[in-house]
Formats: C-alpha cells, sequence, structure tokens
C-alpha cells in the first residue's frame, strides 16, 4: 500500500531536507512538521490495517500485521512528542553554548533518520533488512549521544557502539543461521529471509540450526534491549546524550529491539517442542528486574536513574512474553506502550529539569515544583506512575505480570515483588526532595514545553483506566499472533 | 579440477584461520591493518572460488565488494587514521601475547564443537569451514576485549565482521544481494564514525590538559 511508503519515506525526505538546514532557525518547527507528516501517515496506515486486514507492499518486501502496526503508531507518535519537546529544549540548549549551528544540524538530520530505521526495522518483512536497519538505527544514536562532544559524551558514545556492534554481530551470525534453516525448506529462490515465509515454514525449520539461531539472535538483539548482563551501554548513552535523544532511546529504540526478539520467538517457538525462548526470556528478564532495581538505588544522576529503570521494565516486559500465555503477553504489550510513553514524558520533564538546575546531579536539584511548577509536577506524577502507582496503566500491566506469575511461575513472584519495592522506595525517596522544598533552580529562559508531558501522562492514565475496544482486540489480536 | 576447487576453498580458509592467530599474536598497529588487509583479500578469493563452485553469480559481486571496502577502502582510510594520530605501537595487551594463543587455539576448538552440527546439516560446498569462520569471529572478539586501545579494537571488530561473512558463504552461499549492500553499508558508516570519534576523543582530552594546565597556572 502506498500510506506505507510514506510512513518511512517522509522522515527519510526530512533528514535530506535537515542536513541541509537543520542549523536554521525554523528547522525545529520542521522537525515537528515532518514527525507530525509521519504520524499521520501511521494513523492512515493503522486505520487500513483495522479496515483491512494485514498488508503486504513493495512486492512482499514489507509486511503490516497487528503486532508491527500498533508499535509503528507508538513509534510515530512518541516521535513526533519528542519533537515538540525538543523545540524548547534545543532552543535553551543553544542559549547556554550546548549545541552549535553544525551541531543542530547533525542532531536535526540524525533524528529524523533514527525515526527513520525505527520504522523501517518495524515494517519490514525481511529479517536481513531487519538487522541491517537496527545497526543503522544504532550508528544513528550514536551521533545523537556524543552531539555535545563532551569528553563523557564521547566516551559514552564509542562504548556504545562498540558494545551495540559486537551484541548486534551476534544477531547477524543469528540471521545466517535462521537463512540457512530456511533455505533448505523454502528454496535460494522463495525469499527465504522473509518472515512472512519462515512464518509458513516454521514447523519444519531444523531444529538443531534454530536453536543456535536463536540464542545468537537473543544475545544480539537483547544487548540493544538493554538485557542485563549486556545493559553496560545503556545508562551512559542516556546519561550523556541530549535528553530528547534519552526520551527516543527508552521509549522507541528498546521496544523495537525487543520487537526483533518477539518476531524470532515466534519463528523458534513454532521449530521448537520445547520453551526454550520463553526460558531464555523468563532468565534474563528476571535478573534484569532484580539487577536493574539494585543499580537504582545507587545512582547520583538524575538521567542515570531513569536508565536503570528502563533496564528493569524492559527486565519485566521480558519475563512478560516469556511467560506466554494470553493474559501475560497481553500485559506485555500493554506494559511496552505505557513504559515508552511515562518514560519519554519522565524524560521529557528530567529534561527541564536538569536545564533550570544546571546539572543532573540530583543532590543539587531542589524545589522544582517552585519555579516553572508544572515541571516539576510532572517529574512527581510520571515517578508515581513509572513505580506502578494506580490508577496509571503501568499498575494495569504490571498487576497482569505479577499475578499471571504467581499462578505460572511463583518461584518468581518474590524477586519480582522485591524489586519493585526496592525501586519504588529508592526513586522515590531521590525524586520528592527534588520537586519539594526549598528551590535551588532558576527560571527557563524559553517556556518548557509540558503539553507533551501531560498528554503522555494522561494517555499513561486512561490506559491503566480504560483500554478502548479497538485497542483491547487490537493487543489481543498481537498477543494471540506471539504465541499467546 | 572439480576437486581442486573445494580444496582451494579449505586451503583460503585455513589461510583466514592463519591470519586471525597472527592478528592475535600482532601488537604492532601498522601490521595489523596489513594483516587485515590480507584477511579481506583471502575472504574475497575464497567467496569467489565459492561462486565459481557453485554458479552463483552474486557472490562474485560480493567478493568484489569485499576487495572494494576492506582490501582498499577502509584499510586506506585506518592508515590515515593512524598517521594522522600519530600512533603507529601499540604495547598494551591486558593478557600476554603466549596465553592469548593458548587461549586462540582453545577457541578454535570450541568454534569446530559448535559448528559440527550445523556443519553436517549444511549442502553448502564450503561446510567444512563453517569452523574456521566461527572460530575467526571468536578470535577477533577476543581481541576486542585484550586489546586496550581503540584502533585495535576497531580492527578487532573488521575482523569480526570478516568472520561473519566467511560464515554467510560456507552455511549458505552468501546473504541475498540486497542484506549484504545493506551490511557493507553500515560497516562503512560505522567505520567512518568512529574514525571521527578517535579524532574528537584525542582533540578533546588534549583541549582539557590544556585547560588543566591553566587552571592551575591562575592559582
Amino acid at each position: 500500500m502506498d500510506t506505507l511508503f510514506f510512513v518511512f519515506g517522509i522522515p527519510l525526505a526530512g533528514s535530506v531536507i535537515l542536513a541541509f538546514t537543520g542549523h536554521r532557525d525554523f528547522a525545529r518547527n520542521i522537525n515537528v512538521a515532518f514527525s507530525l507528516g509521519t504520524f499521520i501517515a501511521a494513523c492512515i496506515l493503522t486505520a487500513e490495517v483495522i479496515s483491512l486486514g494485514p498488508i503486504f507492499a513493495g512486492n512482499r518486501a514489507f509486511f503490516i500485521d497487528p503486532l508491527n502496526v500498533f508499535l509503528v503508531t507508538l513509534t510515530a507518535f512518541v516521535g513526533l512528542t519528542t519533537a515538540i519537546f525538543s523545540r524548547p529544549y534545543m532552543q535553551i540548549e543553544r542559549d547556554h553554548g550546548k549545541m552549535t549551528p553544525p551541531r543542530l544540524r547533525l542532531y536535526h538530520s540524525m533524528y529524523q533518520l533514527f525515526s527513520f530505521t525505527m520504522l523501517l526495522a518495524l515494517t519490514t518483512n525481511n529479517m536481513g533488512i531487519l538487522w541491517v536497519a537496527m545497526e543503522a538505527a544504532t550508528l544513528t544514536t550514536v551521533l545523537l549521544v556524543s552531539v555535545y562532544r563532551s569528553a563523557a559524551s564521547l566516551e559514552a558514545a564509542s562504548k556504545y557502539f562498540i558494545l551495540c556492534g559486537v551484541g548486534i554481530a551476534q544477531a547477524l551470525f543469528g540471521t545466517v543461521l535462521l537463512y540457512m534453516a530456511a533455505e533448505k525448506v523454502v528454496g535460494p529462490e522463495g525469499g527465504a529471509l522473509l518472515w512472512t515465509n519462515l512464518a509458513a515454514v516454521k514447523g519444519q525449520l531444523d531444529p538443531t540450526i534454530i536453536t543456535l539461531a536463536f540464542a545468537f539472535l537473543f544475545i544480539g538483539y537483547g544487548t540493544k534491549v538493554g538485557l542485563v548482563p549486556l545493559h553496560n551501554w545503556l545508562p551512559d548513552a542516556h546519561a550523556e546524550g541530549p535528553t530528547p535523544v534519552s526520551a527516543v532511546l527508552s521509549g522507541l529504540l528498546l521496544n523495537v529491539a525487543l520487537y526483533a526478539i518477539l518476531r524470532c520467538k515466534v519463528l523458534t517457538d513454532g521449530a521448537l517442542a520445547s520453551a526454550l525462548t520463553g526460558h531464555l526470556m523468563m532468565g534474563f528478564g528476571l535478573l534484569s528486574v532484580v539487577v536493574a532495581a539494585f543499580f537504582i538505588s545507587r545512582q547520583k544522576d538524575v538521567k542515570r536513574m531513569f536508565a536503570y529503570s528502563s533496564i528493569e521494565h524492559m527486565g519485566l516486559i521480558t519475563f512478560a512474553f516469556g511467560m506466554g500465555g494470553p493474559i501475560a503477553t497481553f500485559a506485555g504489550l500493554l506494559h511496552m506502550t505505557v513504559h515508552s510513553l511515562i518514560k519519554s514524558a519522565i524524560f521529557f520533564a528530567v529534561g527541564h529539569a536538569a536545564q533550570k538546575a544546571g546539572t543532573q546531579i540530583m543532590e543539587d536539584i531542589r524545589g522544582l515544583i517552585k519555579v516553572n511548577p508544572m515541571v516539576g509536577w510532572g517529574l512527581i506524577l510520571g515517578s508515581l506512575a513509572i513505580l506502578g502507582m494506580p490508577p496509571f496503566g503501568v499498575f494495569a500491566s504490571e498487576f497482569l505480570i505479577l499475578t499471571t506469575a504467581m499462578r505460572e511461575q511463583p518461584w518468581a513472584t518474590p524477586l519480582l515483588l522485591l524489586a519493585l519495592g526496592v525501586a519504588f522506595a529508592s526513586m522515590l525517596n531521590r525524586i520528592l526532595p527534588m520537586v519539594f522544598g526549598e528551590t535551588t533552580v532558576k527560571p527557563l529562559a524559553h517556556p518548557p514545553a509540558v503539553i507533551p508531558v501531560f498528554v503522555h501522562l494522561g494517555l499513561g492514565l486512561m490506559l491503566g483506566l480504560y483500554i478502548p475496544p479497538y485497542l483491547d482486540a487490537w493487543y489481543r489480536q498481537a498477543a494471540r499472533m506471539i504465541g499467546g | 579440477m572439480s576437486a581442486l576447487v573445494p580444496q582451494l576453498i579449505n586451503l583460503f580458509a585455513a589461510v583466514l584461520l592463519l591470519l586471525a592467530f597472527a592478528m592475535i599474536s600482532q601488537r604492532r598497529i601498522l601490521s595489523l591493518i596489513h594483516l587485515f588487509t590480507m584477511q579481506g583479500a583471502a575472504l574475497a578469493t575464497a567467496t569467489a572460488l565459492v561462486g565459481y563452485a557453485t554458479h552463483q553469480p552474486h557472490l562474485y559481486l560480493s567478493a568484489g565488494l569485499t576487495v572494494a571496502l576492506k582490501v582498499f577502502l577502509i584499510p586506506w582510510l585506518l592508515h590515515r587514521v593512524i598517521d594522522r594520530l600519530n600512533v603507529r605501537w601499540d604495547v598494551e595487551t591486558l593478557i600476554n601475547i603466549p596465553t592469548t594463543m593458548l587461549i586462540g587455539i582453545l577457541l578454535v576448538i570450541f568454534a569446530f564443537y559448535l559448528a559440527l552440527p550445523i556443519s553436517q546439516l549444511s549442502s553448502s560446498i564450503a561446510r567444512g569451514t563453517l569452523g574456521i569462520a566461527l572460530a575467526c569471529m571468536l578470535m577477533s572478539f577476543m581481541m576486542m576485549i585484550t586489546r586496550s586501545k581503540a584502533v585495535p579494537q576497531v580492527i578487532g571488530f573488521l575482523s569480526m565482521e570478516n568472520g561473519l561473512f566467511f560464515a554467510a558463504t560456507a552455511a549458505t552461499y552468501g546473504m541475498p544481494m540486497v542484506v549484504e549492500l545493506g551490511i557493507a553499508l553500515d560497516v562503512l558508516v560505522g567505520i567512518l564514525i568512529l574514525g571521527v570519534f578517535m579524532f574528537q576523543i584525542r582533540e578533546r582530552f588534549d583541549s582539557l590538559d590544556i585547560r588543566h594546565l591553566e587552571r592551575l597556572k591562575e592559582d
């Protein structure tokens, strides 16, 4: 369908145009306009998929089904709100002298190119192109993380590059093995890397090769999801890059990497009789939740703390998908959505808070509620939401995951509860004094972008109270596809 | 003739493995780049031979791509980088060379053990060399871990990519062309970015030093 080509044609065109005009004053608005165009195209695409069912495009090279269309919409939406947030944010950064015109040009162009790679990874039907798009997403975000050119940001970016480069090389080997297994069944001419072809013959794929392939794919894409012990790049990349980049890293990139794992999981589950994928995902997921929760309590930098919180939540989602079954998978998808919305809202608030205080060290940020109170409210409400307080959506999905875990994997429940409790206590302990009390912060030179924060929080709240029927049907369909 | 080609493929695979060993035992950056260039040439030759033996024309293209990127373009870029940064020597390895070689041997055994069940299932002419490809990957991986300097790490990364490409050729006669082109593009852009980073890191840490000195003067 033609709409699909608009979905990733718009950001691609945007990155080219912004590569020339990104340093101008109006570039911020162009960035928002292109993101808005992408979002509208994604909405139209969603409507088409809802009314017509799964769509193929470009000679079966692209494939849209309920699982990826929901992520396409989410990606385009968070891409849009982050672009809106980055308007005043980058203005303030420019006034502080942290962003020069060449850096702004690089930032805007790479922002759009990053959206393009995300959307390409989501919509492609070819497991090889999925790999290429994930690697390209790494490259664009490496440039985005290093954009301040400070010693710390360069170190974070090169660490990110090397670790994810090595990780994703494992995924390439996994893809080669997958191709090898598929070629025997589909034949070399039949498009043996197309996911739909693979899914059609998944029962005939050779179990030995597929087991090994999944192990490599899981390690490879798991590095990008930030699963412990492959998470080392994530806190650095989140803390040292500009805050809009932290928001899209947490809100989008981690989701897309997890999506890649889910696609591989569906194929592997079809080929194997054992529950290998489930055990692997539960193990790594649980380890991530527990380790990240304890790391949260030791952080001093606010962005690092929320980066560890992202690891914790990605671990929880991985655990939910690992358990499988309709309820846990549904909860996993819901958690992906609300985590993405709330965590990016938090990063928006944190970004402005750090600008107000002139530091990211939590002990030096005090009394946010005094000046530009909406930033303070956004931070405290977002933190409560991400910690799983009702009535936000995170509560609903965590409740579903925990109750399913009690029934199916009772051994894991105490660990999960302990980790969630530790995260709750230590994070709230840090956030409360930042928001209330005597103030140390200065007003911002430009009005902060509080609308994206509260739109995200509002959506997160809505998903906790009421899931619209079409969204519910959509999640159920996607959950069935993943093997719920 | 038909018996000769598979033997030649095996020969070049063995050369790849030898070069991987040479790389983990090499401390000089300049020699490392030469070894990497040779590895690229061996990889291209092996790919072209598999293409010749199996009448897969797209493997010639893949071999051509390897020659262009890994024998000419990337080594040239690396030479430029080390010229500008003036880092020709690298004496630092975290583990000493003989130990590294011993670990390398263990890795080869492990790689063959891992590759055995897969290569039995493969119908490819070069299936016996899958273990070598995996061994090259693992050894480059180890090189990245044991070298503390940036340039050898990058070469390790690239040589891992060589191992991966050889694995793809050995197991499946190469990936579909569009994927291979995408991978080549990613690798090239990645190397360019890393090259730029090396300059920036250098520049940044130098300038930090200068500021540090100025501050001391003020006191």
